[in-house]
């Protein structure tokens, strides 16, 4: 068995180790394996294991690395969230509607990381289409997060989060339509980035809401995500909203200098809604960032409370649209002998979403119905513009925005399910960011009880490397980011 | 705005989504929950702001009007629950 110090490993420590031939890209993709094999019974985090497809990608990139052919990822397993489609692999988006769709196609995620040699060990679970918080929404049940698994890992991409944290994967994918990167990352105490709206393609991932959704790396250090992002980033034309950017090597960007990098801490992100421990730590993240050079500003972002309210008029009414597609006519689940083609949608989609898959369909439908279009869909619209220019005119006077990710740490397992309003406050400090289409991730800041701690950090759009670089920046100060959950004391 | 119990029978209805009678009561709650939280938009006034759909105000790219990719149509036929000679099957519509 592989030693587990080599399974916490980053990703650059991993190259070497493969470069200089100290292990292969199968050896360790055997030991990401038996990780998962001993782990996922405990955790859920995993819905798909690709074992011989793996073991087979694993040699295939070990004789690119022996022809002195590949980059960085080649031979680099991975984990990806069962949101992108993944030809010939089962994707089901964490629901009953996919549980057997198996796409003919590669999201361009899958496809650009396939082509640099990443080989893919499986599939995360995740909240149903991605609506959640907790990974409670899940068909597949939910995903226990690594630090104490009485406690949810945070979603909608928690599996991806919870299976990182544990060590089944080095790197691992993750999508955020409202903050589903950043909170699961904070929660379970890794690194993740939503990068900025349209600089990673969405072509092959299953949509949500289509205006916010983003994929973005998650990995254990800001590093590592960087080398993905590069891998991933830049114009696809099969994604109209792709943006045709130039997209720089992020991980050369990484300088680790932030003197005189000005920091803007938004007021409304520091108020009573927050934790006062979760606060005291994130203070002592900001306070090792201004010891390296940076400059802390107070800043005001005035409508920032209404950001949820936004968000769960927007997001719905376009995860409506998106998902009426599911008609149990083309692909997904059908029920059983229909009466009539109305009985066939009707208890093809009653029984194939879950309950807050449905809420939102609901409310989506409500938003967009004739008499409150104006009302709820476009006023919601006229909101994001003037949220997105509070974030204009915080950027006028600081170069990034720093907060907390998540308003606490881990909650149990159904502390928040039964008023989805609680659960939905879960992602206050996150959802402003997608609907201003800015790049933001997560990184570790210590402990509360036991239990991670993330502080977030917010970029101009396009500008993720200067939040990646903040990041680099407090994880070469700090070893928040190496703190790993004692979970094999569990399996024991 | 607190919505009915024939309210959300109503939407669901327009989102071809049914729900039994027994979870009306505690479906419409929750509901009128999310609404009250949304209603919160009516305190901020708006005038004049344009909406926005795109957070960077992009607008759609055009492509030229080529065929391309391949014809894929029996792998993605292949994900129909049911079909024959290249259609979906559906119950019968009409008489």
């Amino acid at each position: 068995m592989i030693d587990s110090a080599l399974l916490n490993a980053s990703v650059s420590e991993l190259h070497q180790l493969l470069t200089t031939r100290q292990v292969s890209s199968a050896e360790l993709t055997k030991g990401y394996l038996e990780r998962i094999d001993l782990l996922n019974g405990k955790l859920n985090a995993v819905v798909t294991v690709c074992a011989e497809q793996a073991i087979e990608d694993a040699s295939r990139a070990d004789e690119r690395r022996t022809r002195g052919e590949g980059n960085i990822l080649t031979g680099i397993p991975l984990l990806h969230k069962d949101i992108f489609c993944t030809q010939g692999v089962t994707t089901t988006c964490g629901s009953r509607m996919l549980e057997h769709f198996v796409p003919a196609y590669d999201a361009t995620v899958v496809a650009r990381l396939k082509a640099a040699g990443v080989v893919m060990l499986g599939k995360c679970n995740m909240d149903e289409f991605a609506m959640g918080s907790s990974n409670e929404t899940s068909f597949f049940g939910a995903v226990k997060n690594p630090w104490d698994t009485n406690c949810v890992p945070g979603g909608s991409s928690g599996g991806s989060a919870a299976a990182l944290a544990a060590g089944m994967a080095p790197l691992v994918t993750g999508t955020d339509t409202g903050g589903s990167i950043r909170q699961p990352a904070s929660l379970c105490g890794v690194t993740g980035l939503k990068p900025t709206y349209g600089r990673v393609s969405r072509l092959g991932i299953i949509a949500f809401a289509s205006s916010l959704d983003q994929a973005g790396p998650m990995a254990r250090s800001a590093a590592d995500c960087a080398h993905m992002l590069t891998a991933i980033s830049g114009l696809d034309t099969g994604d109209s909203t792709s943006a045709d950017r130039a997209v720089p090597d992020f991980f050369s960007e990484l300088t680790g200098d932030i003197s005189g990098l000005r920091i803007g801490m938004p007021r409304e992100y520091f108020n009573d809604d927050l934790d006062s421990e979760v606060r005291a730590q994130v203070m002592s993240a900001l306070t090792e960032l201004e010891k390296a050079g940076a400059q802390l500003v107070d800043i005001d972002l005035p409508h920032s409370h209404y950001a949820i309210a936004t968000y769960y008029v927007l997001a719905p009414a376009e995860a409506s649209a998106n998902l009426a597609r599911y008609d149990g006519v083309r692909f997904g689940y059908r029920c059983a002998d229909p009466a009539d083609l109305e009985d066939l949608y009707f208890r093809s989609r009653s029984e194939g979403f879950g309950e807050e898959v449905q809420r939102r369909i609901l409310v989506g439908t409500y938003a967009l119905s004739a008499g409150f279009y104006d009302a709820y869909f476009n006023k919601a619209q006229q909101v994001r513009r003037v949220i997105s220019d509070d974030f204009r005119s915080a950027f006028q006077s600081v170069d990034i925005i720093a907060g907390p990710s998540a308003p606490g740490v881990a909650f149990p397992f159904g502390a928040k399910q039964q008023d989805p309003v609680a659960m939905y406050m879960e992602d206050i400090y996150t959802l402003a960011v997608n609907l201003a289409g800015l790049p933001g991730l997560s990184t570790p800041a210590g402990l509360v009880n036991g239990m991670p701690v993330g502080l977030q950090l917010i970029g101009k759009p396009f500008d993720e490397s200067t939040i990646l670089n903040a990041a680099h920046r407090l994880q070469l100060d700090t070893d928040w980011h190496r703190a790993r959950p004692a979970i094999e004391d569990h399996v024991a | 705005m607190s919505i009915s119990q024939e309210d959300v029978e109503k939407v669901a209805l327009l989102a071809r989504l049914s729900i039994a009678q027994t979870d009306l009561p505690e479906v419409t709650e929750r509901f009128g929950r999310v609404l009250q939280l949304v209603n919160e938009l009516n305190t901020i006034d708006t005038e004049g702001v344009a909406p926005m759909s795109n957070p960077h105000d992009m607008v759609q790219r055009l492509r030229p009007d080529v065929v391309t990719g391949s014809d894929e149509r029996e792998a993605l036929m292949s994900c129909a629950p049911a079909q024959d000679q290249g259609y979906f099957l559906v119950p019968k519509v009409i008489d």
